[in-house]
């Protein structure tokens, strides 16, 4: 088995493939990316064929302002934000050398994104406390189903870059251009969560 | 082609982080301008269209310069051609359901 692992592994992790001219790795995930696309753009559909039917949004009346916490969120946004250029950061510090400063910048990363979820963890239970769930009404669903989803991604985003920044490093020793490469395609994903949230703040919370 | 991010050497790399830093910038400043005018209260119309525009900006930003696509290659740009004509599809579909409703 292990005599034939090199001609397992996968190709063309580091050098482009002819046809495509990328990494098989970036051009995967940027297809993944292209089903996010759609996952959230179905729901973001959804909610655009809700609220424009609905006599009143939301529902209960008042702005979405009032209902949701527009300031926790805009500290949310500013979290993400920052989270993305630490990302960009710790993939810079791969392509110069520095491993030390890769392991600073995703240690942010990391923290900035259990910043995000734990101000998240405030806003729900807040809702909760006072009795608003996603069977409350059209408003609450589409809330908790889209800021729910967006905080999964968020989840997935930690557990990957976790393992980037511990036993993934190990890579490092082996082939540093691979585990740039898998950094740059870690920050991809990330900075599309970010780029998600980009569009869910304004949407939900101040329009 | 012109030097990307992507294909420099570490020396010449270094000259690029000062555009992530300006682009951070940017994207927080966007922020505030978005939340300020939440707060003036505009119409609906209106305030949908510049909250839309300014997220628009914001996600140029991010995937032009933190994910690169400026100085990316041709595919990429075809997947997301492709993704972004089912994503109007997708989200234009469900209008014909309120023309039908209108008709009836």
């Amino acid at each position: 088995m292990s005599a034939h692992a090199a001609d397992a592994a996968i190709p063309h992790t580091v050098e482009p493939h002819p046809v495509t001219g990328l990494p098989n790795g970036k051009f995967g995930i940027w297809l993944f990316l292209a089903s996010e696309v759609m996952l959230f753009g179905a729901l973001f559909s959804s909610y655009v064929l809700i609220r424009t039917q609905a006599p009143h949004w939301p529902p209960e009346g008042g702005l979405s302002s009032e209902i949701l916490n527009v300031p926790l969120a805009t500290v949310n946004t500013a979290v993400l934000i920052t989270s993305s250029i630490t990302m960009v950061l710790a993939w810079a510090s791969c392509k110069m050398g520095r491993i030390d400063r890769f392991r600073l910048w995703m240690g942010g990363t990391i923290a900035l994104a259990f910043v995000f979820l734990v101000i998240k963890y405030f806003e729900y239970t807040d809702k909760f406390h006072h009795g608003h769930f996603p069977s409350t009404n059209n408003f609450y669903a589409i809330y908790f189903t889209l800021t729910g989803l967006h905080g999964l991604h968020v989840v997935g985003g930690i557990i990957v870059n976790t393992f980037l920044l511990t036993i993934g490093t190990r890579l490092w020793k082996v082939d540093r251009d691979h585990f740039t490469n898998r950094v740059e395609n870690a920050g991809l994903y990330w900075h599309f969560v970010d780029l998600v949230w980009i569009f869910l703040f304004p949407s939900l919370y101040l329009l | 082609m012109a030097e990307t991010a992507e294909h420099s050497s570490p020396e010449q790399f270094k000259k690029h982080l000062g555009q992530y830093y300006v682009v951070f910038v940017a994207l927080l400043c966007l922020t505030a301008v978005t939340v300020a005018v939440s707060y003036l209260h505009l119409k609906r119309p209106l305030a949908i269209a510049i909250a839309l525009v300014i997220a628009t900006v914001k996600a140029g930003l991010v995937a032009g310069v933190f994910m690169h696509l400026i100085s990316e290659k041709k595919v990429i740009y075809a997947v997301l051609i492709l993704t972004a004509a089912f994503f109007l599809l997708v989200l234009l579909l469900p209008s014909l359901t309120i023309f039908e409703g209108v008709v009836v």
